[in-house]
């Protein structure tokens, strides 16, 4: 057994060797740097929490993280609960093909991040494909203002960009619902809704949870939608952050703002994990 | 399979739902074809008539090819690497019972889940704390750390199908390991890794944010598409050039999905086989 591990570890070290240090040394050199100060194009190397007391206390640097805290809750939220019928068609009414149906639903997905954000800014643009489309057809005299340059675009276009991550994980949890546990429901006398209710969207919910994770995370994290089709009133925090790497050049606070970010976000995902499995073993 | 159809029966609300979601996932996509087509610089209807002067224009659009050719280096340097490294992590995981392995994994998957301007930004730290200036090289760096979690997670589908005896047979019939590996293991994995090779390829191909960071003065295509967002008279060529991007991706993508998904999906099959 002990063998077997280490010939493991041994096949192993390359990638997990490369890995690591890709992640570790970057991430431990960025933490040291959010103790340190700009000056020019010089780092004041001496310790201080500046940076820290600074994100946390600017009014900017907290109304943008607050925002994009809520445009990603809010773009999770939307992403999943568009998925979740289309992840239960799949799993529970395609019976052919189910292959291609998964690749349909996944493909875009893989293809240009920054085609499909460009894509949303020319559908919802002020003389986009909607706008000129509905003036064309009469319904409206005036482009509608509202679709670019606001959160609601940046929700709209990042539920897009990020529909395989909800998709995908509601489709395997519920493929491996067992399907004889609906007949029982159903022989006890349970309708349709009853079974889904009783049945299958609990044991669907581990899915809920991951999809919710997995879209909420990386999406506080963007800067490329807020910024093609976010408007002042739509940029998030990560702007913020590769503008301090940027124009405003002052990276110890680039660092700091993105630290905080990822703490933020990790203390909320834990938080959120911790009560959703509270409330599954009430239930249970 | 049949006592359960009055649960699986065709349900005509939800096929209709499915294809309307459909809809919406490829139709923003689609207008960028559509209106590279069009003749006029505005992207508004209605459609003032078909042109390909777009895509003509594209062929002596010199720093555009520029960028091409260094997203292809790029991509394949990048695919190569995170695929050997890919074929290394999930032959341990699925070969051996080793400590800790879930850890291991979570690892190794973590770039999945850390925002991209995260991962770009702390290289860019490390790149500039070590004195180490930023071209090509470093952009391929951050596209093998992103590249990895999806090679593995591909590979992994396939090691997990290699029956271990196969392996054993072939060495206890006196073939060295790198023999058996490449008579026994590399045939049934094969698909795998041609399915890792093309998904890292179009992964990094298409990658922006890291490159942005990463980048010097030698600009990816998706860099270049992004410097050229910033002029409305260009934004024909963008189209034609985006929609000739999509095109490729969409078919490299499916074969590679294809691919990986016949072993996969054969494996959940015959889980759920009564």
């Amino acid at each position: 057994m002990r063998s077997e591990s280490l010939r493991g570890y041994a096949l192993l070290s390359p990638t997990l060797v490369v890995m690591l240090f890709s992640m570790c040394a970057p991430f431990a050199l960025m933490v040291l740097m959010s103790f340190w100060a700009q000056h020019g194009f010089k780092f004041d190397t001496s310790f201080t929490l500046a940076n820290y007391r600074e994100a946390l206390s600017s009014p900017i640097y907290k109304a943008l993280l607050f925002r994009s805290l809520k445009i990603s809750g809010a773009c999770a939220l939307a992403t999943v609960l568009i998925s979740y019928p289309m992840a239960y068609y799949v799993a529970f009414h395609v019976h052919r093909r189910k292959l291609l149906w998964i690749i349909l639903m996944t493909l875009p997905f893989w293809t240009s991040y920054l085609l499909r954000v460009f894509a949303w800014k020319i559908v919802l643009g002020y003389n986009g494909v909607i706008n000129s489309g509905l003036k064309v057809v009469g319904l409206i005299n005036h482009p509608l203002e509202f679709l670019l340059y606001s959160p609601t675009a940046v929700v709209i276009t990042l539920a897009h960009a990020w529909a395989a991550f909800a998709v995908l994980p509601l489709y395997v949890s519920l493929e491996k619902i067992d399907r004889s546990l609906l007949e029982a429901a159903a022989d006890l006398g349970d309708g349709p809704a009853l079974r889904f209710l009783r049945v299958t969207l609990p044991l669907s919910l581990p899915g809920v949870m991951a999809a919710m994770l997995l879209i909420f995370i990386p999406t506080v994290g963007d800067y490329v939608t807020p910024a093609l089709v976010g408007g002042p009133n739509g940029i998030m925090i990560a702007n913020m952050i590769q503008a301090e790497f940027g124009k405003v050049n002052n990276w110890p606070m680039g660092a700091a703002l993105a630290i905080a970010m990822m703490v933020i976000v990790a203390l909320i995902s834990l938080v959120y994990v911790w009560v959703l499995r509270k409330a599954t073993e009430q239930i249970g | 399979m049949s006592n359960v159809s009055y649960i699986q029966r065709p349900n005509r609300v939800l096929l209709i739902y499915a294809l309307i979601y459909l809809a919406y996932l490829y139709i923003p996509v689609l207008f960028l074809p559509l209106f590279s087509f069009n003749d006029s610089l505005y992207v508004a209807f209605p459609l003032k008539g078909f042109t390909t002067r777009w895509y003509v224009e594209m062929l002596d659009n010199e720093p555009m090819q520029a960028a091409l050719l260094n997203s292809l280096k790029v991509g394949v340097v990048a695919s190569i690497v995170a695929t050997l490294l890919g074929i290394f992590g999930a032959k341990a995981v699925s070969r051996y019972r080793i400590f800790a392995q879930k850890a291991v994994v979570s690892t190794i998957m973590l770039p999945l889940v850390i925002p991209g301007i995260i991962l770009g930004v702390a290289l860019l730290i490390l790149l500039s704390r070590l004195g180490i200036g930023l071209s090509l090289v470093t952009v391929t760096l951050g596209h093998i750390l992103i590249c990895v979690p999806f090679s593995m997670a591909t590979l992994m589908a396939r090691f997990e199908g290699l029956e271990a005896s196969f392996e054993e047979a072939a060495a206890d019939l006196g073939d060295n390991a790198w023999w058996v590996f490449w008579r026994v293991t590399f045939p049934v994995v094969f698909p795998g890794i041609l399915a890792s090779l093309l998904l890292c390829f179009t992964i990094s191909f298409d990658e922006f944010i890291m490159a942005f960071f990463l980048a010097g003065s030698d600009p990816t295509l998706p860099i270049f598409i992004y410097s050229q967002l910033r002029f409305p008279q260009k934004l024909p060529g963008v189209l034609a050039l985006g929609a000739c991007i999509l095109m490729v991706s969409f078919v490299v993508v499916f074969v590679s999905q294809w691919l990986q998904g016949r072993g996969g999906l054969a494996a959940i099959d015959k889980d759920h086989r009564p």
